[in-house]
């Protein structure tokens, strides 16, 4: 197992250095001057001369990268040229609306594509599995923009005067957002610490300060907020992981120990708990490690949908106003994660899996 | 006979899914034999194919292929939307530019009637003329951005499969990092810097697409490069070029059609998400994600601006992927023993 870890950390960290630099060299090639792109084209030559000179656009290209990787390893990617802070800064202040989203959207895609996965294949060729399928093909057909659309067109136009009425956009209503759970509890939080930075970072978990500081109102209509997000983002992954679970399941149900458990006499529901799923739950956990991708990327469409302030609006708020410090900090912060969970999946399968390891 | 296409080698998202769509063809197969055993009626379904003179692999394909009921849906979707997007100017009762109040007694954004049956958009242009102008736009641009993904990632995966050594590993590494990036997010970042055009949208869309193709290129060449028959052509002095064309491209051929088709289903799907951002065809040309970008906001008034665009979407998104995977379990080799 050791041995295996270490081969896949090793495969990974080329990998990370590449994104990095990719990262690095992409909006220097390609920008062009990012003087005049960020000041715009009338600006002149003295107070770009200033900009290039603050930025340390003026140093070589190799003085440039020591300097890029030095602010990546102490997570300091600069200072936003449109908000005047840290990058960093911004990214916790929107990381956790993202994170709550992603989180959401993929244990609301596991929970119901796996169970749907499993009667499909329970069922073969039934009503069920056809109906699964048909889901499946239309949910991976679906842009996921005009799902989120639609989905707000239905509960906030259509259902608008009903009980089932959902808000259109937003994480809370105006005037309704929770305050931090610190000031609930009576903390003193005023100077700027790590810890208070920490605490204003959890905070910002609306649903879970709401949760934690017992403000039922303010959480009950977060969760309203974030229904219809949750389902669009959800439903791609949802898709994938119902076929994977399928066929997956149909794949180790037809193995010749199933039979043996059927021979001996189990009942089918046990046959397929006890037996078939945990074999039949492997490629499943490589495939929901997956759709992080899916996920981030989805997350730029969701947000900028439902006008909701993660990191996916941000990041396209960005690089519409060519605010490169923040487009760089941000697809450093989001790849380097994307690599490292796809690196953690890589490794649960072989725990689970131990044939996996000798390949 | 050829070897399953999906060689050793590479592990990650093409290999699982290609294991899965294997697998999944095979048990469908014996499913139906089980079947035809229980009617009593088909024991097997070889005897026509005993009796007739030999059927070639294409010609066997296309038999299995018939069978499929969902990927003869996407098929005929396919097929419509081509004859839609070829015949646009003759099926289309209006121009999709010409705004309509100047000429007709008409508001613009008029819901669905009789003589507009998808309504008038916000500068009273035909909805339904538009959207069928923008199948001549979303179809072409599925099927170049694969055609250049698939010659630039097959080349790569020849080359690294091919040579070996330092280069396949430079090279494959490479094609790590661009899948290191979340595949839409990449798309973005490079359709925002190269600038807003259409062809920087193809551009994009390949990139970050490519990988894939060059992963099972390579895989196929290694595959084959352990097969007798090939060690036996290259004893009997092939030439280098007439074993790449004669050998290993037909064999990765299968993999790559199946792949393709889905392929376009994705990229006509990421291709309309950067229209929608604001990347790629700029109005008044009619590219369906951009006319979901300049509507969405009037959603609540008028709705029809929103669901035509998106439904043409996800209606031609769906038939590619019917098509492929209907394509994907008649071509699939493993069926062939």
């Amino acid at each position: 197992m050791g041995a295996y870890v270490a081969k896949r950390v090793l495969t990974a960290i080329p990998v990370l250095f590449g994104v990095l630099v990719a990262v690095f060299l992409l909006p220097r090639v390609v920008f062009g001057d990012p003087c005049r792109a960020v000041l715009g084209p009338r600006a002149t030559e003295a107070s770009c001369e200033q900009f290039r000179e603050a930025n340390g656009l003026n140093d070589t290209i190799w003085e440039q990268f020591v300097t890029y990787m030095g602010g990546v390893v102490q997570l300091d990617f600069g200072e936003s040229i449109k908000f005047s802070r840290p990058v960093t800064e911004v990214l916790l202040e929107r990381l956790p609306l993202t994170i709550e989203l992603a989180v959401l959207a993929l244990t609301l895609a596991i929970l119901v594509g796996v169970p749907l996965g499993m009667a499909a294949a329970r069922w073969h060729n039934s009503p069920v599995d056809v109906a699964t399928m048909g889901f499946a093909n239309v949910g991976v057909s679906m842009p996921i923009f005009w799902l989120g659309l639609m989905l707000s067109y239905l509960f906030s136009v259509v259902l608008a005067d009903t009980m089932f009425a959902l808000p259109p956009s937003g994480s809370f209503s105006p005037g309704a957002t929770p305050e931090p759970f610190y000031e609930v509890w009576g903390w003193d939080v005023t100077n700027a610490t790590f810890g208070d930075g920490f605490l204003e970072f959890v905070a910002g978990f609306g649903l879970f300060n709401a949760l934690i500081s017992f403000q039922w109102a303010g959480l009950w209509d977060g969760i309203q907020h974030l229904i219809l997000p949750t389902i669009a983002l959800a439903t791609i992954p949802m898709a994938v992981i119902a076929r994977m679970t399928r066929s997956s399941l149909l794949d180790v149900l037809s193995q010749d120990y199933v039979r043996t458990a059927r021979a001996k006499g189990a009942r089918e529901p046990r046959v397929v708990r006890r037996h078939a799923m945990r074999n039949a739950m492997l490629p499943v956990v490589t495939i929901i490690g997956l759709q992080l991708g899916a996920l981030l990327g989805g997350a730029v469409l969701t947000e900028t949908i439902f006008g909701l302030a993660g990191i996916g609006s941000a990041l396209f708020d960005a690089i519409d106003t060519r605010d490169f410090p923040i487009v760089q900090g941000f697809t450093v912060v989001i790849a380097s994660t994307y690599v490292i969970v796809n690196l953690l999946v890589d490794i649960s399968y072989g725990y689970l899996d131990p044939r996996v390891r000798l390949k | 006979m050829s070897e399953p296409i999906y060689g050793p080698g590479d592990v990650g998202a093409s290999e699982t899914l290609a294991g899965e769509a294997s697998r999944e063809a095979r048990r469908e197969q014996e499913d139906a034999r089980r079947n035809a055993g229980f009617d009593g009626v088909d024991l097997v379904d070889t005897p026509d194919e005993l009796l007739a003179e030999p059927a070639s692999t294409w010609r066997l394909a296309a038999r299995r292929f018939r069978r499929r009921k969902l990927g003869m849906l996407g098929l005929f979707i396919v097929v419509t939307l081509t004859l839609l997007a070829i015949f646009a100017p003759v099926i289309a009762p209006y121009d999709p530019l010409e705004q309509l109040d100047r000429t007709e007694d008409v508001q613009r954004r008029d819901p669905p009637s009789r003589e507009h049956i998808m309504g008038l958009d916000s500068n009273a242009r035909d909805l339904f003329s538009r959207i069928v102008y923008g199948a001549r736009l979303s179809l072409p641009l599925g099927v170049s951005i694969v055609l250049v993904a698939i010659i630039i990632g097959a080349s790569i995966g020849a080359i690294a499969g091919y040579a070996g050594g330092w280069l396949d590993n430079a090279l494959m590494r490479v094609m790590d990092v661009i899948l290191g990036f979340p595949a839409l997010l990449l798309a973005i970042a490079i359709a925002y810097v190269l600038g807003n055009a259409i062809q920087y949208v193809l551009i994009a869309v390949a990139v970050v697409t490519l990988p894939q193709y060059a992963r099972v290129m390579r895989a196929s060449v290694l595959s084959i490069k352990e097969v007798d028959y090939v060690a036996a052509s290259e004893a009997l002095g092939a030439s280098r070029r007439r074993m790449l064309t004669t050998r290993i491209l037909p064999n990765a051929l299968t993999p790559l059609v199946v792949l393709g088709t889905l392929g376009i289903a994705g990229a006509i799907l990421e291709a309309a998400a950067l229209g929608f951002l604001g990347l790629g065809a700029q109005p008044p040309t009619p590219e369906w994600g951009q006319m979901l970008a300049q509507e969405y906001t009037l959603l609540r008034t008028s709705p029809h601006l929103v669901i035509f665009p998106g439904l043409a979407i996800m209606i031609t998104v769906l038939g590619f992927n019917l098509l492929g995977d209907g394509l994907r379990d008649a071509l699939d080799p493993s069926l062939n023993d």
